[in-house]
């Protein structure tokens, strides 16, 4: 074991003294983040190439939302304020194409780097005109958590192939044991691009629903999204905790993980924290499936990833890349596996780390998510052709505030504020207004 | 004179004002509980959290090992003392001079300047952040100095102005025939009267600078930093921070509210000052 850390270490060494090379004299560059687990192990092990190579880093940690407002407001007036941005799938091919990010192309003449090693859907997700823009340090898809021992004692057998949506409610009306504390399914009800369109635009998909014809028109009054609504809405309320409108990614994660939901569809980025009995009441009788699907299979689990890129007004390029070449390589996936523990490796990535025999051994469930996250597909999202990519967003500039507007009307038709037919009504109307102005349409 | 009030008519009023207290301090007593429970306790339903096990000082310890609480400390305590103080600087004159030597165009002139916080500040961050990074000011403390001072500057006048008001031109008018110069009847004989007035100001715009979270968050990344970035810095939407963004809420709030505690007999004579004739 020691001779092996020595020989990692050694290993980092010798690619971190090339990147010093590279660097011609010791620069501070800044890195804005979010605040999630992979990222905390990303600062503690830092100092590492701190020492390697005499650069420092600042390290500039915000909440998402605010995190994207200023980031976009530095970016779009070329204020140089960051050399290294977190970002999303959702952000780099918009931010890519309006000339805002730097072009990591040349990653793919580095051997060491083995740009070829990451996913094709994951480097295309952060690509836009054939320039690779931001670089992966975890990518996810959405499965269904479910509680084997419940399944168990209702007599449900354990699905082994894609369930319907349909299928997917008779089990949880069984499962439903509100007087005993257990939730037939606990799903993002809370407004947001992020939150609950998350789960609903996957499930709109499945109902045979899209965000626009091939013609950019909305479509958000269709019969297959009022399907997949009214399905929602009677599935949450026969079926779910009581207040799921104020229920997102983390309320969820903490009710599964406390016992109380018999299936959750999700990310498949909590099941490290699921499966781990330090943090988890249900670790030993946790397994997924598939996300369910309906009229079609297509998009019905989304694809997202959270990523590295460099901001075009950096005056640190190369300093940032060199960073960007150590936190994604194979050898920070190992250091991560020998110092955090295999299982707190970032998923979904690189083919040689999802493949390492020490992966697998520390998360068995591993291997269903990279056959989860291989089954995504943004490029074809839908049962019909769509002018757009995207699962559970469509990659357009304006989507994030017609999801949001929709997000909060789906919410209200979720609490009985509105009907499933008025929230798709006001939707969209919104969504028409919107695709006018940005000139879509006339 | 007062009125007479009955002892059930009393009991009732302490209750309402009671229930309203804590109802108003309620978030700030949760996030309290909420820092010293376990991530994983945290998260629980309310009577588990109250009752339940996982007490611990982890949270406070894990927050101050991961960010440099000082250093936004000292870095909001320079921020928003600095901004009030540049702030008074300016208001005292436009006060002194509204107050005393009106002009027809004076109330005209304070709204004027009242409108100016009607505008979102969203609405001018792009200008004044294109402003900064062409001056050099992004993430320096005195970038936000000014720009905290100028957002709450129309609120430090409108206050000394009515103080002002309050007090006789008469007095002024005397200090001057004894042969005050300008100067020296605002400093020696306006300032000592408007004490308990300017008092109040300068705890109000302390608390809003202090407690100021979009300029603070747009204008810096990481030297001038002050506390409400430090909180930013624990919300997540994926993963459990709650434990840890309470810690650092409440490491962000105490010295606030302490000064506020210590000093809430002044603030409230002051917001008082001249209610009664």
């Amino acid at each position: 074991m020691y001779i092996k850390r020595a020989l990692l270490n050694t290993a980092v060494g010798f690619s971190l003294a090339a990147g010093a090379g590279a660097a011609a004299s010791a620069e501070e560059i800044t890195i804005a983040t979010v605040n999630n687990n992979d990222m905390i192990v990303m600062q503690k092990l830092a100092p590492k190439w701190e020492e390697a190579t005499g650069n420092t880093i600042n390290w500039v940690v915000l909440e998402e939302n605010v995190l994207r407002q200023r980031t976009t407001t530095d970016i779009a007036t070329n204020g140089g304020s960051f050399d290294i941005i977190f970002i999303g799938a959702y952000e780099t091919p918009i931010w890519g194409a309006n000339g805002w990010l730097t072009s990591l192309n040349d990653f793919a003449d580095d051997p060491a780097y083995d740009l070829e090693d990451i996913f094709p859907l994951v480097r295309n997700s952060l690509s836009a005109d054939g320039s690779l823009y931001a670089v992966p340090l975890y990518s996810e898809t959405s499965f269904t958590f479910y509680r084997t021992d419940l399944f168990e004692a209702a007599g449900i057998e354990a699905p082994t192939e894609q369930i319907t949506y349909t299928e997917f409610a008779e089990m949880a009306a069984k499962l439903h044991d509100p007087d005993n504390g257990i939730f037939g399914t606990c799903q993002r009800g809370k407004a947001g691009w992020g939150e609950n369109m998350a789960f609903v635009g996957p499930m709109v998909n499945a109902f045979g629903g899209q965000w626009f014809d091939m013609d950019w028109n909305p479509t958000i009054d269709s019969p297959e999204w009022n399907a997949a609504i009214t399905y929602y809405v009677d599935l949450m309320t026969n079926s779910g905790p009581p207040g799921a409108t104020a229920n997102g990614h983390n309320e969820n994660r903490a009710l599964f993980k406390d016992g109380k939901c018999a299936t959750w569809v999700d990310a498949t980025s909590a099941a490290n924290d699921v499966k781990n009995p330090a943090n988890s009441k249900v670790a030993d009788v946790t397994d997924f499936f598939q996300a369910p699907k309906q009229a079609t299979s297509n998009g019905t689990g989304w694809f997202w990833s959270w990523a590295l890129a460099i901001p075009a007004s950096s005056q640190k390029a190369d300093v940032a890349k060199d960073f960007l070449k150590w936190g994604t390589s194979k050898e920070y996936f190992e250091m991560v596996g020998e110092t955090e523990g295999w299982v707190a490796v970032p998923s979904g990535t690189r083919a040689s780390i999802a493949d390492d025999p020490r992966y697998l051994e520390a998360a068995p469930f591993s291997a269903t998510i990279k056959e989860a996250i291989f089954a995504a597909d943004p490029t074809n999202p839908t049962m019909n052709p769509v002018p757009y990519t995207g699962i559970q967003f469509v990659a357009i500039p304006e989507f994030q505030g017609i999801g949001n507007y929709v997000g909060q009307q789906v919410s209200a038709a979720l609490a009985g504020q509105v009907t499933v037919e008025e929230a798709l009504a006001n939707s969209q109307k919104f969504a028409v207004r919107e695709m006018t102005k940005a000139g879509y349409i006339e | 004179m007062a009125r007479a009030v009955s002892t059930g008519q009393k009991s009732l009023n302490t209750a309402i004002a009671g229930t309203l207290g804590l109802v108003m301090f309620f978030p700030v007593l949760w996030i309290l509980i909420l820092s010293f429970k376990t991530e994983e306790n945290a998260i629980r339903a309310p009577l588990e959290v109250l009752f339940g096990s996982g007490w611990t000082l982890d949270s406070f310890a894990a927050v101050q090992a991961r960010s440099d609480y000082f250093k936004h400390f000292s870095n909001s305590v320079v921020i928003s003392v600095g901004s009030t103080f540049l702030g008074l600087l300016i208001a005292v004159p436009a006060a002194w001079s509204m107050a005393f030597v009106p002009t027809k165009h004076t109330k005209n002139v304070l709204m004027w300047m009242l409108s100016t916080k009607m505008l979102p500040p969203v609405g001018v961050l792009i200008p004044i952040y294109l402003i900064f990074r062409d001056f050099g000011l992004l993430d320096t403390r005195i970038g936000l100095v000014i720009v905290l001072m100028l957002m709450n500057l129309p609120i430090i006048v409108w206050m000394l102005y009515t103080y002002f008001k309050e007090i006789p031109g008469e007095i002024l008018e005397a200090a001057r025939m004894d042969g005050a110069s300008l100067r020296e009847e605002i400093l020696y004989v306006l300032t000592p009267m408007a004490i308990p007035g300017m008092a109040s100001t300068v705890l109000l715009n302390v608390i809003l600078s202090w407690n100021e979270a979009f300029w603070t968050l747009q204008l810096t990344t990481s030297d001038a930093a002050p506390l409400t970035q430090f909180i930013a810095s624990y919300s997540s939407p994926e993963g459990l921070f709650y434990a840890k963004l309470s810690a650092a809420s409440i490491m962000a709030i105490a010295p606030i509210l302490i000064m506020g505690w210590f000093s809430q007999k002044q603030l409230v004579r002051g917001l008082t000052f001249g209610a009664v004739k």
